[in-house]
């Protein structure tokens, strides 16, 4: 019987899968450019909140640092933009990336909890002061300009970039690796005495997280066509992907996808409607999740498909 | 050469002194409730905003603020400690998993408190002068109200280490920060004493807010920055040592200050990199156990 729910199920999610991307694949055909824009703003804060899942989900690692991935692929993508084809920029912006996540990786090793959670945090916002500095003293602008691309193309690598996350997060998931990550989560001196290779686990992780929100930054950079670091390295893309995954549920891949792609969406409808209580809204949202959807909406989901079978 | 000395020294202890302050507020929300409340800066924000508001309209002292927005921020702290953070204390699953929450809970906060405050006061800088004359320390200048707000600094923070080592209450505060649940045992109301932590914190940090508000221009934006420094001041003296927060605050108001003599901008710069080189070295801190 169990079996038999456990087999639909997966037919069911595998084929709202297909159907999902097939939407996303046509979607400029049919609808105003507008909502293209407007997908792609959503697909990037999904993007964001996998990649920040695939690190900080199984290892409950709270990383404050996505905003410094996101931004390193934002300045390569304005560095080199001019230079480079497009798919070479966004690999570079997301290899930087990687090697940097690799860098504060390997560097953490001895901190956890709150210590590697303002850490990250000090790192990002390290990044974004001297960039500011450095601008202002030695470039002598602030801001750069990024060489515009079509909407619709910024689109599509958007959504290319997603499947690459969603993927990886789906191959690491069941993969060997998923289960030693989900070890470290539960107890990290177990798991090391076991034999994982915590370190180099944790670092190799955190890195490929990374890659994708470099990529990311990077295809951005060219929809925004000016920056300066505060855009490109603005905390909130920090704040917003650990509060879309907890929104969504951080347990299972498609909790942070549920809760980012609803979350970006209230975004978008609460600037247009209320732009001046926009801020207020979300903190009040923020607390309210907290206190009352600790296992987000996926938690809530199980909940209530458990209480329903049951009841 | 001695005046230019006696510039950076001094700047740095005035610094330093409003540093301590505000690292003293959050060691205690942390030390003690585990709440590391990065909404910190957003009641040195309102106590600023108060004190300016009371001030241009109602003609009062900013000294006289001191008494009237310590207490009210003191009540704000503890009702939300009452209903928000003991509610998320008693649903965690482990102290770990709380302070993980309680910080996602206090960013709601920040950004809370900081839109209340854009919507009554807008986004623009503001100041207000007062005891603006200078007074000369041996050929270096500083203003006034610099010295004043020094002055205040080390007596709040001279006044609370005593009312922590001398009154019954603040070692109940030390005993709930070394091990809640023995102190509970030993008939501490633990819930109400983490309040008052919260609350105190909330204290400091507006006193904070009202000193800063008689030197600095200010925006409701402008509490993240603190936030961060007193992190760093946290950090710096050793999470849960309040000595160290006192110490470390000083210690950093001086390399500040040191540092803003070569170059302004490298100032926010210097903080970041002391804290992360301090994290990888020694991350409990100069005084940390």
């Amino acid at each position: 019987m169990d079996r038999v729910k456990v087999i639909t199920n997966r037919f069911f999610l595998q084929g709202l899968l297909f159907v999902v991307l097939l939407l996303l694949a046509t979607m400029p055909l049919y609808v105003r450019p507008y909502l293209i824009i407007l997908l792609t703003t959503i697909i990037m804060y999904v993007v964001i909140t996998v990649s920040w899942a695939i690190f900080s989900g199984p290892t409950r690692y709270i990383s404050l640092a996505s905003a410094a991935f996101f931004g390193v692929g934002v300045y390569v993508s304005a560095m080199l933009g001019q230079a480079l084809p497009l798919p070479v920029v966004i690999a570079v912006g997301g290899l930087v990336s990687l090697i940097l996540a690799l860098f504060i990786g390997l560097l953490t090793l001895r901190l956890k909890g709150m210590y590697f959670i303002i850490f990250t945090f000090g790192v990002s916002e390290l990044i974004r002061h001297f960039l500011l500095w450095w601008e202002t003293n030695f470039t002598g602008t602030v801001g750069r300009w990024v060489v515009a691309v079509d909407h619709t193309i910024v689109y599509y690598v958007m959504v290319v970039i997603f499947m690459m996350a969603l993927l990886t997060g789906y191959l690491i998931k069941r993969s060997k690796y998923g289960l030693a990550l989900r070890s470290i989560g539960e107890y990290e001196e177990a798991a090391a005495h076991i034999g994982i290779n915590v370190t180099i686990l944790k670092a190799m992780t955190f890195a490929v997280s990374a890659f994708f929100m470099g990529a990311a930054g990077a295809i951005m950079a060219t929809r925004w066509t000016y920056i300066d670091p505060s855009i490109a390295f603005n905390p909130l893309f920090s704040f917003m992907p650990v509060l879309m995954a907890i929104f969504g549920g951080i347990g299972q891949l498609y909790g942070p996808i549920l809760g980012a792609a609803i979350f970006a969406l209230l975004e978008e409808i609460l600037i247009t409607e209320f732009p001046y209580y926009y801020m207020l809204l979300f903190g009040i949202i923020l607390v309210a999740v907290i206190l009352f959807l600790p296992n987000g909406l996926v938690g809530l989901i199980q909940k209530w498909r458990r209480g329903g079978l049951e009841g | 050469m001695f005046e230019i000395i006696l510039d950076v020294v001094i700047g740095g202890l005035l610094m330093g002194g409003i540093y301590a302050l505000i690292a003293v507020g959050l060691s205690l929300q942390y030390g003690v409730g585990r709440v590391l409340n990065v909404s910190h800066g957003e009641f040195i924000m309102l106590g600023a905003f108060a004190t300016f508001s009371l001030y241009t309209v109602f003609g009062i002292s900013p000294l006289v603020s001191l008494a009237i927005c310590g207490p009210i921020l003191f009540i704000i702290g503890f009702l939300i400690h009452r209903t928000l953070f003991q509610y998320l204390r008693g649903t965690s699953e482990s102290i770990g998993a709380f302070a993980d929450s309680s910080l996602l809970a206090s960013f709601g906060l920040l950004f809370i408190i900081q839109n209340v405050a854009l919507i009554v006061w807008k986004a623009d800088i503001r100041g207000y002068s007062y005891l603006d004359s200078s007074v000369s320390i041996f050929g270096a200048l500083f203003s006034a109200n610099r010295l004043v707000a020094l002055l205040f600094a080390v007596v709040i923070s001279l006044g609370f280490y005593s009312f922590l080592t001398r009154t019954r209450l603040g070692k109940a505060i030390r005993a709930a920060a070394e091990d809640p649940e023995t102190a509970q045992v030993m008939g501490v109301n633990i819930h109400r004493v983490l309040a008052i932590c919260f609350g105190l914190g909330a204290l400091m940090a507006g006193f904070a807010g009202v000193l800063i508000s008689m030197m600095y221009e200010m925006q409701p934006t402008m509490g993240l920055e603190y936030t961060i420094i007193a992190i760093i001041v946290v950090v710096l003296g050793g999470l849960g040592s309040i000595t160290g927060s006192l110490i470390g605050g000083f210690i950093l108001g001086l390399i500040g200050s040191i540092v803003t003599y070569f170059d302004a901008g490298l100032s926010l710069i210097a903080y970041y990199v002391i804290f992360i080189l301090l994290l990888l070295v020694k991350p409990t801190g100069i005084f940390g156990r």
